[in-house]
C-alpha cells in the first residue's frame, strides 16, 4: 500500500532547504505521495528513511528488462487497467519458441523466419521481438547447444525456457552477455534459479501453479533478495489465463499488492498460427508483459501485431507526423500537388499510393492535429476556411509552376470555398488513397 | 495467506435484448437471440454473470455485393438470390442473419423500391429461422420509407431496424414502436453522444430493452482503438448503473475490416510480412472481430464465413468458467 505524505514527511529531514525543487520538506512528502517526484531529488535522506520510503514510492509495477545492448525489451511499469484512462506504456514482446530437439539446420531456418519477419506500416516497423528456446530434450548439452546456435545467428532478444537448473546455468553462462529471460522458477527449483539469475545479472520468470502459489514463491523469490522478475500464474486455458492476468494488473495497480508489482508473461497453446494469434490477443488487450507463440507464419502475425500497436497508442494524442510539403521522387516543377492531413495513419496510407504511381508529386500534410480527413472535415479542420488561406501563403507556390491541387475525394464538398480562397484550381480525386494509381494513370498521364 | 481476489462491486449491469420472436411469440423464428444481460467486464466470470455469449451476425446484401474475389467460393452462387444467401448464411452457423439494403440505394439505376424490400424481408423470414436484422440503403428520406415497409412486413418477427442517427432517428424510431421491432442506434465513437442519442430515442417512447447501440468502429489498422476505448467506457458505464449506457454493442466488424487495404491487397501487391490474401484477409476480420469482443462487444456482425468460424471457436473458449 502506498504510504500518505504525512507518513513520507515523517521520514524526512525536516529542514525545509528546499533543494529538492520544492520548498518544504512537507510538499516535497505529498509530491512523492502522488507519484509526482522522486526520492532521489532530497539528498538529505538518512539510509534508514531511504530503505523505508523506497519500496513505499516505487511505482505499482516494476520495469523489467530483457536484453542487452541494442536490443533490449523493457516490460512492465503499467499505471492504468483502461487505456483510456491514461496510456498502456510498454507493448507486449512477442517470443516465438523454438525446441532444441530441432537439428541444426531446422534451428537455422527457424531463427531467420523469425529474424526476417518485418512489417512496414505506417512509417514504422513491427517485428518479432525474441526467440524462447525450450530444453524439450531434457539434456542440458543439447539446450547449451541450441541456445549458442539461436545466439550467434540473431541478435534479438532471447529467453531460456528449462526447470533444471544445471541445464540454465550452462546455457545462460554461455549467453551471459545477452541478459536472456530465464524461465522459470518453480516451487521445486527456486533457490538454484534465483543463483543463476543473480550471477548473471538476467530477468527470472516465476511460475505457479495458481495465483496463490505464484504469490508464495514470489515472496521465497524476493526473500533471496531478487526482483528483476516476471509471472506466470502457470495457468493456459484462455478464459482463466485472462483471469489471471486481470487479477494480477488489478492487484498490482489497484491495491499496490507488491507481490504482484512485476510484468507477465503468458504461453500460447493453440497450434493452429491463426487460432494461436487470436489467443495471443486477448492477452495482448488484456496486461500481458510477454507472450510466447509457436508460429511466426506471416498473416497471423502481421494482424496481431497491427492490433498490439494499436493498443498501445496513446489514446491522448492520436500520432501524427510533422505537417508541411513532402516531396515524392524526383520532383519538378510541373509535379503534381496531392493535400491530406497529418494524421500518421492517413498521411502513410496516401504516401504509400502516390509512391506507387513512379510520378514525382509533392503531398502536402496539412496540419490537422492528427486528425483523419474525414475526422479532422466533420471537425472543422479540414475545410476551405483553413486551407485556403494557407495554401495562399505555402512555400509550395514556389515549388511548382502550376496552380492544382489534388483533395480527396472524401471532402469533394470543400472544393468551392478552398478555390475561392486560395486562388488554386481544386481537382477532386478518388475517396479512397486505393484509387490514386488508377486516378494518376487516368487523369495525369503516370 | 491466499491472494485476495480483487472483484469489483458493480450495481449495473447490460441491459438485456431479445430478438426475433418464435411461434409461442407471435413470429416464425425458430429460436430467439439474447444479447447483453452481463453484469461482469467482458468474459470476467468470476466477478458477474454473463448469462449469454456474444453473438456473430453474418452479413448478406440484397444486391451482388462488391466483395473480393476470395468470397465467391462461399458465396458465388448465392448472392444474385438473397433468399438462397441467408439460407447459406445459416448453414455457415450465423446466429443472426443482417441484411443490408444496399440495393435501395437511391442514387442507383434500377433502385429498389420500398415495397421491394418488404417482399423480400417477407421471402427471407420465410425460408430462415434465425433472427433477422435489416439496414437501410443509408439515406435519410429512403431509409426512412424502406424501413417503414419492412417494419410493417415483419410485424410479430421482434427483428432490428437500423440505422437512426442522432439526426435521422425519429421515423425509424417511430416504424420499430409500431411493429414492436427493435433499433439500432450508432453516434459516432462519442460515449456522450451516444447517451444523448439513447436518452431521445427512450423519450419518444421506444423502451430500452428494445434498443442497440452501434457505437462505430474502425477497421483493424484504421482507429479501432478509438471503438475500443469507447466501448469500453461505456461497458464501465452500464456496469456502474448508468442505464443509458447500459445497451448492447454491436460492431461492424466485417464491413470495417474488409476496407482496409492489407484485407484486400492480391499477392503481387502485398508488402513484406503480409503472407497470402486468402488467409490475411480472414484474419484481418477476425483479429477486428475478435478484439472488439474484448472491449465488451455484444454482438460482431461478420463477413467472411471462415473469420466468422475462427471468431465462434474463440468465444467457446473465452466462455470456459473462469471463477476462483
Ligand atoms: C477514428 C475516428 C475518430 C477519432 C479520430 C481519430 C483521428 N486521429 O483522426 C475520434 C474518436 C477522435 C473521432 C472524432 C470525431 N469523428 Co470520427 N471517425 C473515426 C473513424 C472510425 C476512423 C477514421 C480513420 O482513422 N480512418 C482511416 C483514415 C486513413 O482515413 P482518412 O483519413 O479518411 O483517409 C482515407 C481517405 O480519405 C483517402 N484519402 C486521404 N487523404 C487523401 C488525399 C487524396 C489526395 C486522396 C485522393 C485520397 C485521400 O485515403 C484514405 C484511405 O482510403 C471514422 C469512421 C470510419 N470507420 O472510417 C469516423 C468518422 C470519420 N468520424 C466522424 C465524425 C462525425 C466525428 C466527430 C465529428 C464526432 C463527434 N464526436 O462529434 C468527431 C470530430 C473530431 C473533432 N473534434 O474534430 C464521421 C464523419 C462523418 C462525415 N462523413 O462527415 C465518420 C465518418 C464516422 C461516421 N460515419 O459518422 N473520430
Ligand atoms: S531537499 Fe530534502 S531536506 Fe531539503 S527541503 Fe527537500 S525534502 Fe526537505
Amino acid at each position: 500500500m502506498g504510504l500518505t505524505g504525512l507518513e513520507i514527511f515523517k521520514q524526512l529531514p525536516k529542514t525545509n532547504c528546499g533543494e529538492c525543487g520544492v520548498p518544504t520538506c512537507l510538499a516535497f512528502a505529498m509530491a512523492l505521495a502522488s507519484g509526482k517526484a522522486t526520492l532521489s531529488q532530497c539528498p538529505y535522506v538518512s539510509d534508514a528513511a531511504r530503505e523505508a520510503l523506497e519500496s513505499a514510492t516505487a511505482p505499482p509495477m516494476r520495469l523489467v528488462k530483457v536484453g542487452a545492448g541494442d536490443n533490449v525489451l523493457e516490460i512492465g511499469d503499467e499505471q492504468v487497467i483502461f487505456r483510456h484512462d491514461k496510456t498502456f506504456f510498454h507493448p507486449t514482446g512477442i517470443f516465438i519458441e523454438l525446441d532444441d530437439t530441432l537439428s541444426a539446420d531446422e534451428i537455422a531456418a527457424k531463427v531467420d523466419e523469425i529474424s526476417g519477419f518485418v512489417v512496414e506500416r505506417v512509417g514504422e516497423q513491427y517485428v518479432i521481438d525474441g526467440v524462447a528456446v525450450k530444453n524439450a530434450s531434457g539434456n542440458a548439452d543439447s539446450f547449451k547447444k541450441a541456445v549458442e546456435a539461436v545466439a550467434d545467428r540473431t541478435n534479438k532478444v532471447l529467453a531460456l525456457l528449462t526447470e533444471d537448473p544445471a541445464a540454465m546455468e550452462a546455457a545462460a553462462s554461455a549467453v551471459a552477455d545477452r541478459k536472456p529471460l530465464l524461465y522459470a522458477a518453480t516451487a521445486d527449483n527456486y533457490e538454484k534459479m534465483v543463483e543463476v539469475a543473480k550471477k548473471i545479472g538476467a530477468p527470472l520468470a516465476v511460475r505457479g501453479n495458481d495465483l496463490n502459489s505464484l504469490a508464495e514463491l514470489v515472496d521465497k523469490v524476493v526473500g533471496l533478495g531478487y526482483k528483476e522478475l516476471v509471472l506466470d500464474s502457470g495457468e493456459r486455458q484462455t478464459s482463466k489465463v485472462l483471469a489471471d492476468l486481470t487479477q494480477m494488473r488489478r492487484l498490482s495497480i489497484k491495491k499496490r499488492f507488491r507481490t504482484f508489482g512485476y510484468p507477465t508473461i503468458a504461453f500460447t497453446t493453440e497450434e493452429d498460427a491463426v487460432g494461436e494469434a487470436l489467443q495471443a490477443q486477448v492477452y495482448v488487450s488484456k496486461f500481458a508483459s510477454i507472450v510466447v507463440m509457436k508460429n511466426a507464419s506471416e498473416p497471423a502475425l502481421l494482424t496481431l501485431l497491427t492490433w498490439r500497436r494499436n493498443i498501445y497508442t496513446d489514446p491522448q494524442k492520436p500520432i501524427a507526423v510533422q505537417p508541411g510539403v513532402y516531396a515524392i521522387g524526383d520532383v519538378t516543377p510541373d509535379s503534381p500537388v496531392y493535400i491530406t492531413t497529418n494524421f500518421s495513419l492517413t498521411y502513410y496510407t496516401v504516401a504509400t499510393e502516390v509512391e506507387a504511381t513512379r510520378l514525382p508529386s509533392y503531398l502536402i500534410a496539412f496540419d490537422t492535429d492528427g486528425l483523419s480527413v474525414m475526422t479532422a472535415w466533420a471537425g472543422g479542420k479540414f475545410v476551405g476556411e483553413e486551407i485556403g488561406p494557407w495554401l495562399k501563403d505555402s512555400d509550395i507556390n514556389e515549388k511548382v509552376s502550376h496552380k492544382k491541387l489534388i483533395i480527396p475525394g472524401g471532402v469533394a464538398a470543400i472544393k468551392g470555398k478552398l478555390e475561392d480562397l486560395s486562388g488554386w484550381e481544386v481537382i477532386v480525386g478518388p475517396r479512397e488513397a486505393s484509387g490514386i494509381t488508377s486516378f494518376a494513370k487516368l487523369r495525369l498521364g503516370a | 495467506m491466499p491472494v485476495e481476489i480483487l472483484k469489483e462491486k458493480f450495481t449495473g449491469k447490460v441491459q438485456e435484448v431479445v430478438l426475433g420472436a418464435t411461434k409461442e411469440e407471435g413470429g416464425t423464428r425458430a429460436y430467439t437471440v439474447k444479447l447483453g444481460g452481463s453484469s461482469t467486464l467482458p468474459f470476467l466470470q468470476f466477478e458477474g454473470e454473463i448469462p449469454n455469449r456474444p453473438v456473430i451476425a453474418l452479413e448478406i446484401w440484397d444486391i451482388k455485393p462488391d466483395w473480393h474475389e476470395c468470397f465467391v467460393p462461399c458465396y458465388g452462387d448465392v448472392w444474385e438470390d438473397p433468399v438462397a444467401w441467408a439460407k447459406k448464411a445459416e448453414e455457415y452457423g450465423a446466429d443472426i442473419i443482417y441484411l443490408r439494403l444496399r440495393g435501395a440505394d437511391p442514387e442507383l439505376e434500377n433502385s429498389k423500391t420500398a415495397d421491394d424490400c418488404a417482399k423480400l424481408v417477407k421471402a427471407v423470414l420465410e425460408n430462415t429461422g434465425a433472427p433477422l436484422i435489416v439496414e437501410g440503403p443509408g439515406f435519410p428520406d429512403k431509409d426512412n420509407e424502406v424501413l417503414q415497409a419492412v417494419a410493417e412486413a415483419a410485424a410479430g418477427e421482434n427483428i432490428a431496424l437500423g440505422v437512426a442517427e442522432k439526426d435521422n432517428y425519429r421515423s425509424i424510431a417511430a416504424a420499430c414502436m409500431m411493429a414492436k421491432h427493435c433499433i439500432i442506434a450508432r453516434s459516432p465513437l462519442d460515449i456522450n453522444i451516444l447517451k444523448q442519442l439513447n436518452l431521445m430515442v427512450t423519450e419518444m417512447g421506444v423502451p430500452i430493452e428494445k434498443i442497440i447501440n452501434d457505437p462505430l468502429t474502425g477497421g483493424l489498422g484504421y482507429g479501432i482503438e478509438y471503438a475500443y476505448s469507447v466501448m469500453e467506457r461505456a461497458r464501465w458505464g452500464a456496469l456502474i448503473g448508468d442505464k443509458m449506457m447500459s445497451l448492447p454493442l454491436i460492431c461492424l466488424a466485417g464491413p470495417e475490416a474488409w476496407r482496409a487495404k492489407e484485407a484486400n491487397a492480391p499477392n503481387e501487391e502485398a508488402g513484406p510480412g503480409w503472407g497470402d490474401q486468402k488467409v490475411r484477409g480472414v484474419m484481418w476480420e477476425a483479429m477486428t472481430a475478435a478484439a472488439l469482443l474484448q472491449a465488451g462487444g455484444d454482438l460482431v456482425l461478420m463477413r467472411h464465413p471462415e473469420a466468422a468460424k475462427l471468431v465462434k471457436k474463440q468465444l467457446e473458449d473465452l466462455m470456459v468458467p473462469n471463477t476462483y
